[in-house]
């Protein structure tokens, strides 16, 4: 069976009609005075889901978090968690927690009072506490640093003990605030992987803000894109990647070209677009576009072949001069001027060690394109 | 740089210190005076420090400036610690400006401005003059330097350690009393120390607003200082120049070692 490129376990409830929502956003909007904030914003998340909301900063995202966690109150609309409608539930009285982008780890505390503070709280008995407590650290992997004060702890013990201190009190949904926002790129794809792994053996429902679409594509179920308070789409990895649905979405998530064009002609969703130039592009993958429609032809870097001679199959392959390359190990990114000015990002794989069509610069060279590799884009 | 010490340079330091300290060097070496005469050396002796702790005026007064101390220091730190708390976290409220300008400004008034106003304030509402209030004054003139010293530790506070606290589970007051305060403690106890001296050693606005059987002991010397200087009045100040030096060294001291810690446990953390 084709598929959009899926490798994920067997849980895709929002496929489900009967599946009951665990967390909706109803038409949600927040006013900071003047300035929208969120603009009436309606969304769901499903129990167990690992769900990660992704934006460029003052885009709302991390309002969205702090409004589930009652911090701040919507103006409109409401929130439920679990059938239950959260307005006016202060902070303190809400099954959920959340994990600081600042950890805000209490610093006269030692790390297990930190951890234990929320248990106290709860008013739960000594000795469970202390089990509960132990158990954590075992889970974070901090055992010999509970007696240790936040500030004798590098970056990434920090952030383990925040994580251990938001999940010691099982709440039904974990909140992150850009959990590795302050780690660095090696550090932070190990913990990516525990991140996924905690949730799984806990079972929680986590609700992830990033400005990293790596990251949400990495750990999330399914990803929300938010642009200027309002959801631009929601999907999983795979489709926000492969099958965008609007020109924001496309260039906001991994790297992409963009042919601006019309339908010419067009039948059961195989079209053919004048991209203008003489350039004519065939696709699989039109949609319910009808032709004279002004459309964008996007396609992904690692889908266009660059060769020395016109492959003989192509059935879309444009000529260009190679204007840009960059090796890179893994893999090598090519760029090409097309014959009317507009550069086009192609990347191989360096599967060899030996390229067999060696390219250079300013060596004339084809694009090609399978028909299904691109997306018709009409928003 | 330059590190050599150049003619200039020593001459500059020599006068500084001279003029910083020779007042209070001469003040000590004469309370050891064996003579009565203050300005004539009779030889070494620590009888004045005896009869000093014979001399019931002095004492009394020692005794009163201690309890308006610290009642004043502490009364003075809470309300300061209000004051500093509203003005930096109800940032909107309808004459912040105002508010906080008149909080800070006893810290420019001239004292005796703020010694007389009090003592018309005193008699006007028919409060007899004595230890309550010159203890009330002085919880006047120090709270503001309190609000000064708490305010600036709250500027820098972060505010996520509050949420993180409800976040968990406890209430308002609860995270105010667990949190806010544990963190910002350092700031309020400096404060009731710059309290505390600012008590100690004032002598303008006590002299306004005390009646009798309330002389606090700079009232006392400054009192006793006019009928003669006394080599006693030399040993009581040198008594108090080694308590406030003691303070301010152990002070000093304390931060240090913070300091050094936090330093050797940030170098224990990078290791892991």
């Amino acid at each position: 069976m084709k598929s959009l490129g899926s490798i994920r376990r067997d849980f895709t409830p929002w496929n489900d009609p009967n599946a009951k929502p665990y967390i909706q956003f109803d038409n949600v909007t927040k006013k900071f005075g003047d300035f929208t904030a969120v603009n009436n914003l309606s969304l769901t998340i499903f129990e167990r889901e690992f769900f990660a909301l992704l934006g460029a900063s003052g885009c709302g995202k991390s309002t969205l978090l702090r409004m589930l966690a009652g911090f701040e109150e919507p103006t409109a609309g409401r929130i439920l968690l679990d059938g239950q409608d959260l307005r006016g539930i202060p902070p303190y009285r809400r099954p959920v927690n959340m994990m600081f982008q600042s950890y805000a780890l209490f610093p006269h505390m030692t790390v297990e009072n930190n951890i234990a503070f929320g248990l106290k709280q709860d008013g739960m008995p000594k000795p469970e506490i202390a089990a509960r407590v132990a158990e954590m650290l075992r889970l974070v992997k901090l055992e010999q640093f509970a007696k240790r004060k936040p500030h004798q702890l590098s970056g990434g013990q920090r952030q383990r003990v925040a994580l251990a201190r938001s999940v010691a009190k099982r709440p039904k949904v974990l909140l992150l605030d850009e959990p590795l926002g302050a780690l660095d790129k090696k550090l932070r794809e190990e913990t990516q992987f525990e991140l996924m792994d905690l949730q799984q053996n806990l079972g929680l429902t986590f609700v992830v803000v990033t400005h990293d679409q790596e990251e949400a594509m990495t750990m999330a179920d399914r990803i929300a894109i938010i642009d200027k308070g309002e959801v631009m789409q929601v999907a999983t990895p795979a489709e926000v990647y492969e099958a965008p649905g609007s020109r924001f979405v496309a260039g906001f998530v991994g790297n992409v070209n963009m042919f601006e064009g019309k339908i010419a002609r067009g039948e059961a969703g195989a079209a053919s677009i004048d991209a203008g130039n003489g350039i004519t592009i065939r696709t699989d993958n039109a949609g319910t576009a009808s032709a004279g429609t002004a459309v964008t032809f996007a396609i992904r870097p690692e889908k266009i072949k660059v060769s020395s001679k016109k492959p003989a199959e192509a059935i879309n392959a444009i000529e260009g001069e190679v204007y840009d390359i960059a090796y890179l190990g893994d893999m090598t990114v090519f760029h090409v001027r097309l014959d009317d000015g507009q550069v086009v990002r192609a990347s191989t794989m360096n599967a060899a060690r030996i390229t067999e069509d060696p390219l250079s610069w300013n060596d004339r060279a084809w694009v090609s394109f399978r028909p299904d590799a691109g997306v018709v884009l009409t928003r | 740089m330059n590190t050599t010490w150049s003619r200039f340079n020593i001459t500059s330091v020599v006068l500084g210190f001279a003029f910083l300290y020779l007042p209070i060097v001469l003040l000590i070496v004469f309370s050891f005076n064996e003579s009565k005469l203050v300005t004539v050396w009779g030889g070494f002796s620590t009888k004045w420090y005896v009869s000093l702790f014979h001399n019931q005026g002095l004492m009394d007064a020692t005794w009163v400036t201690a309890r308006v101390g610290l009642i004043s220091a502490t009364v003075a730190t809470v309300l300061g610690t209000l004051a500093a708390l509203a003005l930096t976290r109800y940032t909107r409220f309808k004459g912040r400006v105002l508010f906080s300008g008149m909080v800070f400004a006893p810290l420019v008034m001239p004292e005796v401005i703020t010694g007389l106003s009090l003592l018309l304030l005193f008699v006007a509402v028919g409060l007899n003059r004595g230890i309550l209030t010159v203890t009330l004054a002085h919880i006047t003139l120090t709270m503001c330097f309190v609000a000064v010293v708490v305010q600036s530790r709250l500027i820098t506070f972060d505010r996520s350690l509050e949420e993180a606290a409800m976040d968990l589970g406890a209430t308002p007051v609860k995270t105010f009393f667990q949190i806010t305060l544990p963190v910002i403690m350092p700031a309020i106890v400096s404060g009731w120390m710059l309290a505390f001296t600012l008590s100690l050693d004032d002598l303008v606005i006590a002299s306004f607003t005390s009646g009798p059987g309330a002389t606090t002991l700079p009232m006392k010397i400054y009192s006793q200082v006019r009928l003669g200087v006394t080599p006693e009045i030399n040993a009581a100040c040198t008594i108090l120049i080694a308590v406030v030096a003691i303070g301010v060294i152990i002070a000093s001291l304390a931060n240090k070692r913070r300091e050094v810690q936090r330093q050797l446990d940030e170098q224990a953390a990078q290791r892991g």
